[in-house]
């Protein structure tokens, strides 16, 4: 049996397996590689989820009307009542009929001055709804229905679900990232694992015969790997932490991209990757080892 | 119910093979039919030449590897078809002497003989007085800190000896332990064995050397293409 205290990292006994094969710095560089895409894997799955969600609760909290003027009536008259009549429903903040100045100037971008004074265009009511408890858009149907205007409610709800079904597929696809990167880095470890096993057959076969059990063999695989993806990790998240807090400074609060608006809270997220990489180099490291001893390649036992 | 050397009862014999056949897979037995019983604080040499089965015989003595046919037991229990969760517990009770010494050359002297111990779950501070005191034994007393890679052939030879028997085990299986060194330092390991056969354990040394298993005074057992001739008792 080995204990604990083989492993205390202030064990002045030295560690039973040799020193560090050639190939293990490479392997570090790799993990580290693995680890600073994931955590930039990470950190895009939050902005964009986050971004995605707030313009759906902007949306959410606006609703548009559109007014069809009866016989006498004209569009204006008809627009200023429904905004009148929509400022009393419960669950509206404000309403305000849209102006035809406003109108036009909306649309002057992609039309252009020439033909704005001559097209027909619909009289609309912009509504702020309330936050907390917003008026569905039932209600507001109800209420102007109820003033005799004829009117159309669109409360923005297939563009917000929309968004939010393109936030849930960046969201998944940053996430399925993550876990390819982890996949690999996993893979990355239970291979060199089997190279150290086989270039240390001597040396297991030396420690099995001398009476060490196979779990005890896996866990100095699995420490070594361990400490070295705990490493690889700390080194992938710094960098990411410096990619990410530059892009903070350059884009400010808003980032530079609207769809992605990094906070500095984001890069707390980093943090449990030497931890999660060390997991995830035991696990592959225990995994690899205990399959090779169980398999009797090792040339420790029957 | 897994075998346990510490479930059994002290018995008369350490080791006893009945009718074992083996051999590499896809290959003819090296071994045939072989049968040997070796009793508690006995002395056996096995000789052969270069071939017959002797590292064969010691590796499936060692659980290193299974017999095709046959049976095999161990400190009174059966371990021919033993689980190998149980092998450590019954190596922990054997020193094996490599013929290549197997030593870990990135540790000292000191943590090769160590080891064993170490693996039980030891601390330094309670094996380090024995640890010390093995060295010393075996003559290497002033070279506790050096690694193997800067002793000689002989003193490698010594610190696997050392290694092997520093948890008194009740079985010492030793391959060619005098093939590296010269006919005075053979002599010398071959005292210390039967030092180690006189405290109690039983010796089992496969060996070329058969004018030094005669100069032995141990029985001597004799391996010629994979079978096992008559035990006969070598004069001393």
């Amino acid at each position: 049996m080995i204990r604990l205290s083989d492993f205390s990292l202030s064990s002045r006994r030295p560690g039973l397996l040799p020193p560090a094969a050639a190939g293990e710095p490479w392997l570090m560089t790799v993990i580290a590689v693995l680890c600073f895409l994931a955590c930039l894997a990470a950190v895009a799955a939050s902005a964009a989820d986050r971004a995605a969600h707030g313009w759906a609760r902007q949306l959410g909290a606006e609703a548009t009307v559109q007014v069809r003027p009866s016989v006498g009536e004209t569009g204006d008259t008809a627009a200023a009542r429904a905004a009148e009549t929509l400022s009393g429903v419960d669950g509206v903040e404000e309403a305000a009929a849209l102006s035809r100045k406003a109108a036009e100037d909306l649309l002057r971008p992609w039309l252009g001055d020439a033909v704005l004074p001559d097209l027909p265009l619909p009289h609309l009511v912009t509504v702020r709804l309330n936050a907390q408890a917003p008026a569905s858009a039932v209600t507001l149907s109800r209420a102007l229905a109820e003033a005799g205007l004829d009117a159309t409610v669109d409360d923005h709800s297939l563009w917000r679900g929309e968004v939010e079904r393109s936030a849930a597929l960046i969201t998944a696809l940053a996430g399925a990232a993550f876990l390819a990167v982890a996949f690999a880095a996993a893979a990355a470890i239970a291979y060199a694992t089997r190279a150290g096993l086989a270039a240390g057959q001597g040396v297991i076969e030396t420690l099995s015969l001398n009476g060490a059990t196979d779990g005890a063999i896996a866990w100095l695989f699995q420490r070594r790997f361990g400490l070295m993806a705990a490493g690889a990790g700390a080194i992938g998240a710094g960098l990411a932490a410096i990619v990410l807090a530059f892009l903070r400074f350059l884009g400010g609060s808003d980032g530079l991209s609207a769809a992605l608006p990094i906070t500095w809270s984001d890069l707390a997220l980093l943090s449990p990757c030497p931890l999660l990489a060390a997991t995830v180099a035991v696990l592959a490291a225990r995994f690899a080892a205990m399959r090779m001893l169980a398999s009797g390649k090792d040339g420790g036992g029957a | 119910m897994p075998s346990s050397p510490a479930d059994s009862a002290p018995v008369s014999e350490t080791a006893r093979l009945s009718g074992v056949g083996f051999g590499y897979a896809g290959a003819p037995d090296v071994l045939s039919d072989i049968n040997l019983i070796l009793p508690r604080g006995s002395f056996h040499f096995l000789t052969g030449p270069s071939g017959a089965g002797k590292s064969s015989l010691l590796r499936l003595l060692t659980l290193a590897d299974r017999p095709r046919t046959g049976n095999i037991r161990l400190f009174g229990s059966d371990v021919t078809r033993i689980d190998r969760r149980d092998i450590p517990a019954f190596r922990r009770r054997m020193g094996v002497v490599f013929q290549d010494f197997r030593l870990l050359d990135h540790l000292s002297a000191f943590d090769n003989v160590a080891l064993p111990l170490r693996l039980a779950g030891g601390s330094e501070a309670d094996y380090a007085a024995d640890v010390q005191e093995m060295l010393k034994w075996v003559g290497l007393g002033r070279r506790m800190d050096a690694r193997p890679p800067a002793l000689s052939g002989g003193e490698k030879q010594r610190l696997a000896i050392a290694r092997a028997v520093i948890t008194r085990p009740g079985l010492i299986v030793a391959d060619e332990p005098t093939g590296s060194v010269d006919a005075v330092m053979a002599d010398k390991l071959l005292r210390l064995f039967q030092s180690l056969n006189k405290l109690g354990a039983t010796v089992l040394i496969a060996s070329h050397d058969e004018a030094l298993a005669h100069r032995s005074g141990a029985r001597v057992l004799r391996l010629d293409a994979g079978r096992l001739s008559e035990p006969s008792r070598a004069a001393a």
